[in-house]
């Protein structure tokens, strides 16, 4: 690579300034007033972990992380997600104290760009973990949270879409008998290739009844019967105890007063390999990526030593930011400009607006070299020079 | 409710066909979209806009949402591995990839070059047989490259043969076949879905 310019970044790195950064602020409290209203309690976490703890049990790829060497030459990286390290705390630490166990977080994570620009490879994420609980009343406390989650984060559009992976598990391994070809056929889901999925399933050595289930189960998406579809698509017990899991989700999820912002599509595969259970994204119109994800990871937290069941969401604030769209104007401080010998009568008359809450900048009118330019970028001006009395220019 | 819908389309060999399509399927276009040279055509009575971008470009605007829906070869799809979803084969423009070369010609034992528009399919398909080659990226003519002494085989779409033919060279093997696909983003395709659903079906109904 030939040598940065001064101002560059590296790819995907991101200033924020005054403006959006108070907007995210605004937006970020709004959101975490909420979480803690629920009764989850947030903590942090370290930016770097081992590359062999949190690296490997991350879902996120390899090739994704970014990656570094401490001084005894151990691997590191740059926390990928916040769910893995939260996991490793929960197992090592607090689930000795209670159990089921509610965290929140706010935090940069980490992800290399993979092929160009356009999208940042820093970026917040506020989400939550419900550790050591595996009743569906957990996964319909997240849906119910995260859409509470967005309504006060200003929100007001959005959909949340559940699938559900044990159930497209179940369905596919009772169809074609073994693992090797469900992975084959999830991958068509998981890459969104519906052609694909098609093709493939017309040219495997099935029943053409199953052949038809599988082509069916494609089309279980939107609609409110895709439930009793599902049901049809089942012969024996494989997959109807997800799918009552769904039904008692879709019952809670009324009673939360949340069903009009989900629907259900059981196609729906995520990126992120260790879910087991219900899933979720949410998306918004104009952001061309969903804005937040969440569901079941039951076998996570095994490993770092504690069999424990957990479901959690986490909401990425920059695509938040970006559907709803305002942004917020940052709030000007008024400016007290002083000469030396007026200097004590300066400072305490900022200290007095201060005092009245208002933002101040204190700043000796010698150093300014073109008190016109300067001072036009505050609200009000405070001249505290020479002989006369105070003047504000308002 | 009938939101609005912008759909990315490819310039060039694949438009024609794909905007005869969509006219079978009872889509309203104006004459002028055939011949315009205006990058964006709104169609106001069907609450349409189409785009028209580079074959290669359509996956990248839909990836990045600024298109709902585009009308995409494969062969793109497989050079890009964009996150879109490939809702429907559109069974037009079709042809295949393929690996072609000199006649009666072995590529090296060490550091094979190969030509290609296709990098990224080019490099996975000889990885896949167990060979590790040197890719060299090329815009277009690539059959040049053999025949010049660039490459010793070049990856790239063929739809006749006449190309290879013309230019005395042989199709080595054949990487995948190639149709266009209609493709959609992620979240277009969650919130607008029932306008998507309805496009789909009608496309879906005159593909033979």
């Amino acid at each position: 690579m030939t040598k940065p310019f001064m101002f560059e970044k590296p790819l995907g790195m991101r200033d924020t300034l005054p403006e959006l950064y108070e907007t995210k602020a605004a937006v970020r409290n709004k959101m975490s007033d909420e979480i803690k209203k629920w009764g989850y309690q947030f903590i942090e976490t370290p930016a770097l972990e081992y590359y062999e703890t949190i690296g490997e049990a991350s879902a996120i790829l390899d090739q994704q992380l970014f990656k570094l060497l401490d001084q005894q030459g151990h691997t590191l990286v740059l926390r990928p997600d916040m769910t893995t390290p939260i996991a490793r705390v929960a197992a090592s630490k607090l689930l000795n104290q209670r159990i089921p166990l509610r965290l929140a977080y706010s935090a940069n994570v980490y992800r290399a760009q993979q092929r160009e620009g356009g999208r940042p490879a820093e970026f917040e994420q506020m989400g939550i973990e419900c550790i050591g609980n595996k009743s569906t009343s957990a996964d319909a406390e997240m849906i119910a949270l995260m859409a509470d989650v967005l309504k006060a984060a200003g929100l007001e559009k959005f959909k949340i879409t559940i699938g559900h992976i044990g159930f497209v598990q179940e369905l596919f391994l009772s169809i074609l008998g073994n693992e090797e070809r469900a992975a084959v056929l999830r991958k068509f889901l998981y890459e969104k290739n519906y052609v694909g999925y098609r093709e493939h399933v017309k040219s495997l050595t099935l029943s053409s009844i199953d052949k038809q289930r599988l082509i069916e189960f494609i089309s279980l998406q939107g609609g409110e019967n895709t439930l009793t579809k599902a049901l049809g698509l089942l012969e024996g017990e494989h997959g109807r105890e997800q799918l009552s899991e769904l039904q008692e989700l879709a019952v809670q999820l009324k009673e939360f007063g949340v069903d009009q912002y989900v629907s259900l599509d059981l196609t729906l595969v995520s990126h992120m390999s260790y879910y087991t259970g219900t899933l979720f994204e949410v998306y918004a119109g104009g952001v061309g990526s969903p804005i937040g994800n969440g569901g079941r990871y039951d076998n996570l937290l095994d490993k770092f030593g504690w069999d424990a069941s957990a479901t959690g969401f986490g909401i990425r604030m920059d695509r938040l930011v970006e559907a709803i769209g305002e942004i917020q104007e940052a709030d000007v401080p008024e400016c007290i400009l002083f000469s030396p010998e007026r200097r004590k009568e300066a400072l305490d008359f900022a200290k007095q607006k201060r005092a009245e809450g208002i933002m101040v900048t204190i700043q000796d009118i010698n150093a300014v070299e073109n008190v016109d330019a300067y001072t036009r970028t505050f609200s009000d001006v405070h001249l505290f020079v020479g002989n006369g009395g105070r003047v504000s220019n308002e | 409710m009938s939101s609005f819908l912008t759909i990315a389309m490819p310039k060039g060999r694949i438009f024609e066909e794909a905007a005869e399509m969509l006219r079978k399927a009872g889509f309203r276009l104006p004459p002028e979209f055939d011949d315009s040279r205006k990058l964006i055509i709104e169609v106001e009575e069907e609450n349409l806009r189409f785009i028209l971008a580079k074959p290669m470009d359509v996956v990248t605007y839909v990836e990045h949402g600024v298109a709902d829906l585009g009308i995409a070869g494969k062969d793109v799809m497989l050079e890009e591995e964009r996150d879109v979803y490939e809702l429907l084969d559109l069974k037009i423009s079709a042809c295949y990839l393929a690996v072609a070369g000199l006649p009666n010609t072995k590529i090296s034992d060490i550091a094979p070059k190969i030509a290609s528009k296709y990098p990224n399919v080019a490099s996975s398909y000889f990885r896949e047989q167990g060979e590790q080659v040197e890719i060299i990226k090329l815009n277009g003519s690539i059959e040049l490259a053999p025949l010049i002494g660039l490459a010793e085989r070049i990856v790239d779409i063929v739809s006749t043969g006449q190309t290879l033919k013309e230019n005395g060279l042989v199709e080595y093997a054949r990487i995948a076949d190639v149709t266009s696909r209609l493709v959609a983003n992620p979240v277009s395709y969650r919130i607008k879905e029932e306008r998507i659903t309805e496009i789909v079906d009608r496309l879906a109904e005159i593909i033979e």
